[in-house]
């Protein structure tokens, strides 16, 4: 496996979980706002 | 077992370094579940009444300890486990850190569904702060030697997914108690079990991916420098003589008071702007105490968010503007915001008062993320894991501190006549003086002097080089 697929799964692997926390927390965050 | 040993761990030829921060993220996106453990105190405490709490039920303020001891057990266990984990390397000490910590959580398990508060205690609390020490620290020397060009980005980068663990482990905690639940169980257990296996998992990851770089190894086009510039440093300082300067004790106070500062109004935080700003967040019927509670947790969610953005945005920018003006910042802008609160207050404008919290917050997380980094500046690479395990006892000093000070103020306002929206002014007042001994503790520090240098023929902690 190369540098390129290694760092694409290894960072997908990290960033996914972490963007859809982000999101969910952002979209409770809007219940301040209304 | 020898695969977990530091020399099966060195990189080969081409391996690129940019792979080193998801592993350590992979630690830290895990145990940073830590601040999210709130969201299993309600259920936790209607274990027996499943609607409701009812007699023999767990109170919430012993629930509370789950958390306290943990953070207790967090600052102890990187400051005694410094050492081991510098000589054990980094794979050794995240292999640990996940069985410790996913131990916890499935011990914790086994204690809700047999209805055994103590062995939550032991098991959250003592089993899982001890893996959260260890996995706190143990990426923190290995990021420092892969990045000696930007320091402040590569620990940031890692301790950024301490704040960013609470933001996976609370949606995922409640997802997993919805789809457990069942009319005879709130399903904390089952959902504790499964967090617990799902971490183990990606905490040994993590654990797979992480490499130390070979000894000579330096990044392309980078030069060591080999003179000390202001106060960064081009020597080390082993961890038993970091401690003998002025300097630790100096970034302990930093640290200390930064965290009090953020910790304390982070816990009360909604509480807080519900009591300020009654207009906005009504409590006159049950839809609208439900409305107003929803609104905070989502003010409350906002400001995690902050406080994940801003370790990775303060302490790469500390790359560029120096740790100590970065701790300036963090100490003149803090105490300037906390001064204002009060009058954001009075005056109602909740936007800005918002805008004050979100930028408080960043700083409170910056704080965390830059001081890995201020300590390679001050006392080099060799023991930095070591030397910051010993300092984070100041965040759990500040743990107990923070809370204590504002409940306290606030409980003392309140009692001696002052109406709840104006109960936090004197506290802010409190968290700016604190900011201001702060700032005047990092205007203190110099450079280590030369006495506490590591010299070539001492014997390194460990081994380790």
């Amino acid at each position: 496996m190369n540098n390129a697929v290694k760092l694409t799964l290894s960072w997908a692997l990290v960033g996914i979980p972490l963007a859809w926390g982000i999101f969910v927390t952002l979209s409770n965050a809007t219940k301040l706002f209304r | 077992m020898s695969f977990l040993d530091r020399s099966h761990t060195i990189a080969k030829p081409g391996f690129s370094r940019w792979l080193v921060p998801p592993a350590a993220l992979c630690i830290h996106l895990c145990i940073g579940q830590a601040y999210a453990l709130s969201v299993f105190n309600k259920p936790m405490s209607q274990l027996i009444g499943i609607s409701a709490p009812a007699p023999g039920d767990w109170s919430i303020p012993a629930i509370g300890w789950i958390f306290s001891i943990a953070i207790v057990f967090l600052g102890l266990s990187a400051a005694f486990a410094g050492k081991w984990v510098e000589d054990a390397g980094p794979r050794k000490a995240m292999f640990a850190a996940a069985l410790f910590f996913s131990g916890g959580l499935i011990i914790s398990a086994a204690g809700v569904a047999a209805h055994q508060l103590w062995l939550v205690y032991l098991g959250y609390g003592v089993i899982g702060g001890i893996g959260l020490g260890i996995g706190y620290i143990s990426p923190v020397s290995t990021l420092v030697k892969w990045f000696p060009d930007r320091p402040g980005l590569a620990t940031g980068t890692a301790i950024m997914g301490f704040g960013g663990g609470a933001l996976i482990g609370a949606p995922l905690a409640v997802d997993l108690m919805k789809m457990y639940a069942t009319p005879s169980s709130t399903g904390v257990a089952p959902t504790l079990l499964t967090m617990g296996l799902i971490y183990l998992c990606f905490m040994l990851i993590g654990a797979f991916i992480v490499r130390v770089p070979a000894s000579d190894w330096l990044p392309a086009g980078y030069v060591a420098p080999t003179q000390s510039t202001g106060l960064v440093t081009a020597e080390n300082v082993l961890v038993g003589q970091a401690v003998k300067t002025p300097q630790f004790y100096l970034l302990w106070m930093v640290l200390f008071l930064n965290v009090t500062a953020g910790i304390g109004v982070l816990g009360q935080a909604s509480l807080m702007i519900q009591e300020m700003f009654p207009a906005k967040f009504p409590h006159d019927t049950a839809a609208a105490t439900q409305a107003s509670a929803a609104a905070a947790a989502g003010f409350v969610g906002l400001l995690s968010v902050f406080n994940m953005g801003g370790r990775i945005f303060w302490a790469s920018m500390s790359d560029f503007i120096g740790r100590r003006m970065t701790y300036v910042i963090f100490f003149v802008l803090g105490a300037f915001l906390y001064g204002c609160i009060p009058a954001l207050g009075r005056a109602e404008n909740l936007p800005l008062f918002i805008i004050c919290y979100l930028i408080i917050l960043s700083m409170y997380g910056g704080g965390f993320a830059t001081i890995p980094a201020y300590l390679r500046d001050l006392y080099g690479h060799i023991n930095v894991g070591a030397i910051h395990g010993r300092i984070l006892t100041a965040w759990s000093a500040a743990g107990i501190a923070g809370p204590v000070l504002v409940n306290y103020i606030r409980e003392y306002q309140i009692n001696h006549g002052v109406a709840k929206a104006d109960a936090y002014s004197v506290t802010m007042y409190v968290m700016a003086v604190l900011l201001v001994i702060g700032l005047v503790c990092n205007l203190l520090v110099r450079p280590v002097h030369e006495r506490h240098h590591y010299k070539e023929d001492e014997v390194l902690v460990g081994g380790v080089a």
